[in-house]
């Protein structure tokens, strides 16, 4: 900004302008940027809490310690507390499969484990009422024996697995691949058992896209709505999640209590935004200091060869 | 699963031992690594237990229906009208976020200005709300006397229980695909190109149009794709402000809830196979949308 002639300046400029656009527009296609986002997303998370205070502060503890609002809370925290830990060991199998080794049917199976994500919520719901379910395939079988699996807790669980069915292997699977088996076989040639390399190794070297994919994935697992509607029956009380309860609320016209719960999850929405981006700055200075440092480990032997 | 103690790792991988099958990829050097038929066969018999058993349990139901009583099941005047709503709002919605989503991401990676990192961290907002706190929210702001419903409704503009309200619930579902999609690309494109094509006297304009907008293309309908996808088969953002009023404002997951609800299980499954059909066309085309960019990004790499 500072010296040079206006002519070295001006010329500056033209240089500049051949990447950029004029300030006009920039802030022009910042405002409209910004318009779209406001509009959209700032609004209706200001719109759950101003709807959750309408009636004061008292008003909205008071919609929060109801027990219907207690058992709501806790069968959430039950079934993505099932969940995660079920996804999280399927999502690092699948990944270690996928990505360190090659196989016939690699593609069809990466395309499978997306699958989940393609399948409306409700379609999720259904094909296990379908299994399990009065009419389904094991429904006179579990009724024999007096096992409730469709609008009960079980049921709830297993649509929840299905939907948050890909996040951590969808998270892992890119970014094994692109760390390569070098690593690992070094490990395992110099004498470690799989379970070493694995702990000592590959999981250091992913453990920020693998908090990243179980932030997603608990996120998901609490507020999925679709598919835990068909299979829950919504028993208030017992099979009732957060965001079925929020629906139970407002469908009869308790907008404050249903705001309030609902802002519950606004701000597990939030708390995961944060976490993520936290984890996304972490691996960028990563990334960063990584790129600053004189390479650390000797040329392999293809590197001499070019040298 | 041995339990042998074996010393520590060094922390530096020794060069010498690596030089029989380390970068050089030989066939055996694959299977160095163990685990292989565990971690492939758990993942296998989770997929098929989660996955795909239930998803054909779909098929052989329907199979257990007449070819008429499917037809009549997937092609009522009120099935019809849903699909139509569904596949119509949904492509509205996504072409929105096309430029929506273009603008943010260019604005994203291009600008800088205060407040950035916020904005770009809200940008994954749909992905982490759950759908109902979503759908209320919209509704809430949207019904004649929410913020923004107060200013339409006097003009009459209705958006709130109208099939207008469900392409503004699949807007808001479906924002961060596109900008997802394509800032990565942006960022990675070459200003070299850009300056050449300035140099040669092409105007802001026709570099964006000629040189950047082809590079990020397939990024673009990658984005497109996956918007458009995930509002057919949305629900609950879309079931509280819609109104759902049949044949006019009923989606298509809705309707099968419906022939649920009057245990009408094959009625549902019929639907929901159709709907199933679709997914896996939409799957297949992202597939090949984002292969076309893998091949792209490496052509110019």
């Amino acid at each position: 900004m500072s010296g040079g002639g206006p002519a070295l300046r001006s010329n500056v400029r033209r240089a500049q302008a051949g990447t950029t656009e004029s300030p006009v527009v920039r802030w022009l296609l910042i405002g409209l940027a910004l318009a779209f986002m406001g509009l959209f997303l700032v609004l209706p998370l200001a719109a759950v809490a101003t709807e959750a205070l309408r009636k004061g502060l008292d008003a909205y503890l008071e919609a929060l310690r109801e027990p219907d609002a207690w058992s709501a809370i806790r069968l959430t925290l039950i079934v993505a507390a099932i969940t995660v830990p079920l996804n999280l060991v399927f999502g690092v199998a699948a990944a270690w499969a996928i990505a360190k080794f090659e196989f016939r049917g690699k593609a069809i199976l990466t395309t499978l484990v997306d699958l989940p994500f393609a399948v409306s919520p409700v379609v999720a719901g259904l094909i296990y009422v379908l299994v399990f379910g009065a009419q389904g395939w094991f429904g006179p079988w579990l009724a024999e024996h007096n096992i409730k699996i469709i609008f009960a807790v079980p049921g709830i669980v297993l649509a929840t697995v299905f939907v948050t069915f890909p996040f951590i292997a969808r998270e892992l699977i890119p970014l094994m691949q692109a760390q390569g088996t070098d690593e690992e076989q070094a490990a395992i040639v110099l004498g470690a058992t799989g379970w070493q390399t694995f702990w000592r190794v590959t999981l250091p070297n992913i453990k920020w896209g693998l908090l990243y994919g179980v932030i997603l994935c608990n996120a998901r697992a609490m507020g999925e709505f679709g598919a835990v509607s068909v299979v829950s029956g919504h028993i208030r009380g017992q099979t009732n999640t957060m965001p079925l309860h929020v629906e139970v609320l407002y469908n009869e016209y308790q907008s404050v209590a249903a705001f309030a719960v609902a802002s519950l999850l606004a701000i597990l929405a939030l708390v995961t935004l944060v976490i993520k981006s936290v984890i996304e700055w972490r691996h960028e200075r990563e990334m960063k200091a990584l790129a600053d440092l004189p390479p650390e480990r000797p040329p392999t032997p293809q590197d001499a060869a070019a040298a | 699963m041995g339990a042998s103690i074996s010393p520590a790792l060094p922390s530096k991988p020794a060069a010498p031992v690596l030089r029989g099958g380390g970068p050089g990829r030989s066939g055996k050097a694959k299977r160095v690594l163990p685990g292989f038929n565990l971690t492939l066969g758990y993942a296998l018999f989770y997929l098929c237990l989660i996955v795909l058993i239930p998803l054909s349990a779909l098929v052989f139901k329907t199979f257990t229906l007449s070819w008429d009583q499917f037809w009549t099941a997937v092609s009522s005047p009120r099935v019809l009208a849903s699909y139509r709503l569904t596949f119509g709002a949904s492509l509205l919605a996504a072409i929105v976020n096309l430029f929506g989503g273009l603008l943010v991401a260019w604005v994203l990676v291009r600008y800088h200005f205060p407040g950035k990192r916020i904005v770009d961290a809200l940008v994954d907002l749909p992905f982490a709300l759950p759908t109902a706190v979503a759908g209320i929210s919209l509704t809430a702001l949207l019904a004649g006397n929410g913020w923004i419903g107060q200013f339409l409704e006097p003009h009459g503009i209705k958006l709130a229980f109208t099939p207008a309200g469900v392409v503004i619930a699949l807007i808001f579902i479906g924002l961060p695909f596109v900008v997802r999609t394509v800032q990565p690309v942006l960022e990675d494109t070459e200003k070299e190109l850009e300056e050449a094509a300035t140099s040669l006297g092409a105007t802001r304009w026709q570099t964006f149009w000629r040189v950047i907008l082809p590079s990020i293309m397939p990024a673009l309908m990658t984005g497109f794709a996956m918007a458009f996808a995930r509002a057919i088969g949305e629900y609950g953002s879309v079931i509280f402000i819609a109104g759902n009023m049949p044949m006019v404002s009923e989606i298509t997951p809705l309707i099968i809830i419906g022939k649920l609800e009057q245990y009408d299980f094959a009625g549902a499954t019929a639907v929901a196979l159709v709907m199933l059909v679709i997914s896996f066309v939409m799957l297949l085309v992202i597939n090949a949308l984002q292969g076309w960019q893998r091949k792209r990004s490496g052509g110019t790499a």
